[in-house]
């Protein structure tokens, strides 16, 4: 199948992290990863992004902040051509090392927010002072002047939060937030007892963000992922499976999202194996999930087909055990209403812990 | 967008023409809007100093386009662009 080229590539450069959010997108296991790219690899993949089409880069991890080389990462990415986006939660970086991305050429950062208040952003993040922190790093990013984007991640500890982090975004000088309720995959799919959002909660946040757009136009732009548990359809996830973006893991992975690993089917390349391209066009996960072909009923005859690609790949394996299953948010799914059952008890679970991500178990950073 | 406005790419948002798709682009923060001759012919003009006036009137002039015309469909695409904060407007 011939595939057009894609737009964004997510280059998840280490998991080493400061933090524990309990809704780590990162893999649940991630002991068994030993080795980073260095940074000669990573820019050869950078160069082969631009050469294929990718135009927007987004450094993740992790902390991104974690790699002593990530200004030089940044220099590289901006010399192939590359719209070049920093994704932190701002532990690590200080305003000497901002200046230098700066002058690396940085194009624009985006700030996770764990909460607007310094009690719960550090419960969240499973880090003392964080908070503090990432408003001391919030202001020297203004100072200097890239744009900003605060990226709030919402569940039910913080949802009641949401006015503020907006609040906070103006104050901030933000361009855009992004309104981001927890997406259950990989570490919130452990914690969904503790963070699933009430029903209210999701219908209470969605009209905060209706208000807030029409009071904010022209201001402050708000991207918003609802909580897909109580929807009736499902995202178009990845805006369709190897259409779009594509996913760089710190030991060299090429994936379809960032979690398709948890896809048993699935078999990966690896940069230091084959050009990108080649990866994008022929790698097998890439294509098992292109287009239509590989649905099943209801999705195959479904007139929202092309619209949201029957959903994520990845959820339907998670809640329903196989990955070519209609997305159980969907209304025609036969599982739907389970999923809404389940993610009513889920939400009434007042006094579940959170279990904080581990850490990679002996990461390091390639020798220099 | 008024005659007298003065339309500017912020910081962050610029032109890129993309060599794969062989077409001109806007990059902006975790986006990328791909533009059309007309589109590209517009922002192509926008310099942070001449104004939305100036820049309509040229453009008719290069074009030899009726200026109402040229002045309605740019101030459309830069109002679009200007409430998803993509362009700056000062006076």
């Amino acid at each position: 199948m011939t595939a057009p080229a894609p737009i964004a590539m997510l280059a998840e450069l280490t998991y080493r992290c400061p933090l524990a959010c309990p809704y780590c997108s990162n893999p649940v296991q991630m002991a068994a990863i030993d080795s980073e790219l260095d940074t000669e690899t990573w820019s050869r993949v950078f160069r082969e992004a631009a050469d294929m089409g990718v135009l927007q880069l987004h450094l993740s991890g992790g902390e991104p902040a974690s790699r002593r080389d990530l200004t030089e990462l940044v220099t590289a990415a901006r010399e192939a051509g590359l719209y070049t986006n920093l994704i932190t939660s701002g532990i690590g970086l200080t305003e000497k090392r901002l200046m230098q991305l700066d002058e690396a050429g940085l194009d624009h950062v985006q700030l996770s927010l764990q909460g607007s208040s310094p009690e719960m952003a550090d419960d969240i993040g499973g880090y003392r002072g964080g908070f503090a922190r990432k408003m001391q790093v919030a202001e020297w990013i203004g100072k200097i002047g890239f744009p900003l984007t605060l990226n709030a991640v919402l569940h039910r500890r913080n949802l009641h939060q949401l006015p503020r982090a907006i609040e906070m975004a103006e104050e901030m000088g933000a361009r855009r937030i992004e309104v981001a309720t927890v997406q259950f995959h990989g570490w919130a799919l452990k914690n969904r007892d503790a963070l699933m959002p009430t029903r209210e909660q999701a219908q209470e946040a969605t009209q905060i963000v209706i208000a807030a757009r029409t009071r904010l136009k022209g201001r402050l732009v708000i991207d918003y992922v609802p909580a897909d548990y109580h929807e009736s359809y499902p995202k178009r996830c990845m805006g369709g499976w190897g259409t779009t973006g594509l996913n760089v893991t710190p030991n060299g992975l090429v994936l379809p999202c960032h979690a398709a690993q948890t896809i048993p089917q699935l078999t990966f390349d690896r940069v230091q194996d084959k050009p990108l391209a080649d990866i994008w066009h022929n790698g097998a996960a890439f294509n098992t999930y292109r287009g239509t072909d590989w649905m099943q009923d209801p999705c195959i005859d479904c007139d929202r087909k092309t619209i949201d690609f029957g959903g994520c790949r990845c959820q339907a394996m998670a809640v329903v055990g196989d990955p070519s299953a209609t997305d159980p948010v969907c209304i025609k799914s036969p599982h739907h209403k389970d999923l809404q059952t389940q993610a009513d008890v889920f939400s009434g679970r007042d006094d579940a812990p959170l279990i904080y991500r581990d850490a990679p178990a002996k990461t390091s950073e390639p020798a220099e | 967008m008024q005659a007298a406005d003065i339309p500017t790419l912020p910081r962050g948002v610029r032109l890129h023409h993309d060599k794969v798709r062989d077409t001109w682009v806007l990059l902006a923060p975790e986006r990328a809007i791909t533009l059309d001759a007309v589109g590209h012919a517009i922002l192509n003009e926008v310099d942070g100093t001449r104004s939305f006036g100036e820049i309509t009137g040229a453009l008719a002039e290069r074009y030899s386009a009726p200026v109402d015309e040229i002045r309605k469909d740019s101030s459309g695409f830069l109002d679009a662009l200007r409430s998803r904060r993509f362009l700056d407007v000062s006076q």
